[in-house]
């Protein structure tokens, strides 16, 4: 579903991405963790080209994204993303802020789109504040109804940036349980995350990447339980508690 | 005493005066529904121009904002009333005012939606921009509204500076408010008239000075 | 002809420049001149204002904003022409340079004056609290510890205002004030040429594209200050 092949990525002369190779397949839930500066919320920005790769091939379903003359807004529909702090716009109601790309990019009419967008929210569990406003939502409201507006495009992979760093404690398991639901609804997704229970729970397979480079990867139980690299074990046991 | 009153609040002069100042506040007002509207949309042209990815473009529309934020608007306005007709191209007063204004105008108004711009994360544009909608349709629907919004007080600020910039018009004779009232001065010798168009932008602007103020309190909070 | 040549005829005549380029050049030292008294007497004069109106004082506050008022919402070439006109009917003679640095020193010290209110307002409150309990008067507190701090969060806007304010200095023009655009004009007329024009305008230019610079270098400087 998703495909990173020898992904190179540079800030500059600051080499971000080494030569990622990343397959990940339908239904997968992919966790991926790493220190800060490992190049993990980099990776996950050059699957929808927020930033670009400079060398190296990104596919979505069958389609090379990375090529020159790729229609990228109809393909980042595909592709949801849900970032750190949210981005939610301030000046549009929650149902106003998931509906919006469905009325000028798929072109949907005004009652459809809300339909769609009323839909999504539901999966989420925040009908009921579709005419809230962002400032009027706690930060795991927020995060969720962020989650709807990617949901709305029916996309076929999902790209979880930190998603719940930014929360307090107490509002994060909101946030995990709805992306559990979508896991069991058959979502296809990639995380950056440090919920390190959430991996064991709900990742098919745990990446760990360290300085531009994928260092191991395999299921929760290998990872947490036997990793064969030091730098794994090292950083596991300072951020898994 | 008496010679200031007279000289200056005299009320005979004003009542005489005033069918003339009165048909110069309409032209004033009209000019400020053609050059207000021409401003802003210009400044919105020049500010998102900046924001293209082609470094010439955004070269340019630096080197035009620069310019005109620094020539004076009378020099402009002379030099397009006055001076381009050596060079064959002639404008009514109206018109000429027009253009030097738009250019102005846009200048100005171009940096205060250009702050306006750069004051929204760019979280907003990428998440826009990750849900398939394109740099225009993201800056119209995501961006701009709420840098409009943070700009507001500014845009009001600079727009009371635009009226009180058509008493201007007046050097090039185009028959507004402030040329209506010297030419009743220049008649009656007396200079109430100009005392009369004074409490006139007086009464036009001082509402709206004191709504800037409020917006401007309320929106530091 | 090209539009290339008869731009170059009607404003790059080169001898029409060299012939009036000492004209043009006085006037710029007059612009100058005009500019420096002005920026220099109007935020002192806004300063005074501003302090005055600190105490509180509902007679002198009523005046202040009445004064400040005015001239915010009133156009400089109205009050310039009021006065160029109006007073020497009432026996006062004040000539054009004058009249000029008159009506634009007081536009900025009500300009200034509203900024460094706004300024001194923004100034928390702890900060006179902390200075009067170590016995410091209020004028004391009010120069040495809150003027200060007022004064660093004013200069943006008050940058902005003072170059805005100083380029009124053409309208001296209309008056007979023998700035810049005033030399210039005068030299089209008798050259029948737009050259001088040409010139005038470019020297305006340069005389301010370096003062925008260097007012969007000091924004920058005191920008981290703004919230």
């Amino acid at each position: 579903m998703l495909q990173v092949v020898d992904l190179h990525m540079a800030f500059g002369t600051l080499e971000v991405l080494k030569g990622i190779d990343l397959a990940i397949t339908e239904r997968e839930l992919v966790f991926v963790i790493g220190p800060s500066g490992s190049g993990k919320s980099t990776l996950l920005r050059c699957c929808n080209r927020l930033e670009e790769p400079v060398k190296g091939q990104v596919f979505v379903d069958g389609t090379e994204i990375t090529a020159p003359k790729v229609n990228l807004n109809k393909f980042r529909q595909r592709i949801g993303m849900v970032f750190q702090s949210f981005n939610l716009y301030p000046h549009l109601s929650a149902l106003a802020n998931v509906s919006l790309a469905l009325r000028k990019v798929s072109k949907r009419s005004r009652v459809e789109a809300g339909e769609l967008a009323m839909a999504a929210l539901q999966r989420v569990g925040l009908v009921d504040k579709a005419h809230s406003y962002p400032n009027e939502l706690s930060g795991g409201q927020q995060q969720r109804v962020a989650i709807a507006r990617a949901l709305a495009l029916e996309p076929k992979v999902m790209l979880f940036d930190e998603p719940t760093s930014a929360l307090d404690p107490e509002l994060v398991g909101d946030v995990l349980n709805v992306m559990k639901d979508m896991k069991d609804a058959g979502m296809t997704m990639l995380v950056v995350s440090h919920e390190m229970r959430f991996a064991r729970n709900a990742a098919d397979r745990v990446v760990f990447m360290d300085q531009g480079v994928i260092v191991e990867e395999g299921t929760p139980k290998d990872m947490f339980g036997k990793a064969q690299h030091k730098r794994t074990r090292d950083f596991l046991q300072q951020v898994d508690h | 005493m008496e010679t200031l009153i007279h000289q200056f609040f005299n009320l005979d002069v004003m009542l005489q005066a005033w069918p003339i100042v009165w048909r110069g506040l309409i032209l004033t007002l009209l000019l400020c529904l053609a050059v207000i509207p021409l401003g802003l949309i210009g400044g919105l042209v020049v500010a998102l121009a900046n924001t293209s990815r082609h470094r010439a473009v955004r070269w340019v529309t630096v080197v035009f904002v620069d310019f005109f934020r620094a020539i004076p608007p009378l020099v402009l306005l002379i030099f397009v009333k006055e001076g381009l007709p050596f060079a064959g191209i002639r404008f009514s007063p109206f018109v000429a005012v027009c253009v030097a204004f738009l250019l102005n105008n846009s200048a100005y108004y171009g940096e205060i939606f250009r702050a306006g711009i750069e004051s929204i994360g760019t979280g907003q544009m990428e998440a826009a921009r990750s849900t398939g909608l394109s740099s225009f349709q993201a800056m119209t629907y995501v961006i701009l509204p709420q840098a409009a919004r943070n700009v507001l007080p500014d845009l009001l600020s600079n727009t009371i500076e635009v009226v009180k910039l058509t008493s201007l018009a007046s050097v090039v004779a185009f028959h507004e408010l402030l040329y209506s009232a010297d030419m009743a001065r220049s008649v009656t010798y007396n200079a109430s008239p100009i005392v009369m168009a004074a409490a006139i932008y007086l009464i036009m602007l001082l509402p709206v000075v004191r709504i800037l103020g409020r917006l401007e309190n309320r929106m530091s909070t | 002809m090209s539009s290339w040549q008869r731009f170059a005829e009607a404003f790059l005549d080169w001898d029409v420049i060299v012939q009036y380029l000492p004209a043009i050049g006085s006037g710029l030292i007059v612009t100058v001149e005009i500019a420096a008294l002005v920026v220099i007497c109007g935020i002192v004069l806004g300063l005074v204002l501003v302090v005055l109106r600190s105490y509180r004082i509902t007679v002198v506050n009523w005046l202040i904003i009445a004064f400040v008022d005015t001239l915010r919402s009133v156009p400089p070439l109205v009050l310039i022409l009021l006065l160029y006109f109006g007073m020497p009917n009432i026996g006062i003679n004040m000539g054009g340079f004058v009249v000029v640095w008159l009506v634009l020193t007081l536009v900025l010290a009500a300009f200034a004056e509203e900024i460094f209110w706004a300024g001194l307002l923004s100034v928390d409150k702890g900060q006179w609290q902390a200075a009067r309990s170590t016995g410091l008067g209020y004028t004391q507190a009010l120069i040495y510890v809150v003027m200060p701090q007022a004064v660093r969060m004013t200069i943006p806007p008050l940058t902005n205002r003072t170059i805005a304010i100083t380029k009124n200095t053409a309208l001296g023009t209309v008056i007979g004030v023998a700035e810049i655009m005033n030399e210039a004009t005068t030299a089209v007329s008798f050259s029948g040429n737009a050259s001088p024009l040409f010139v005038g305008a470019l020297a305006y230019v340069m005389l301010f594209v370096p003062v925008v610079y260097l007012g969007r270098w000091i924004e920058t400087r005191f920008a981290w200050r703004k919230n």
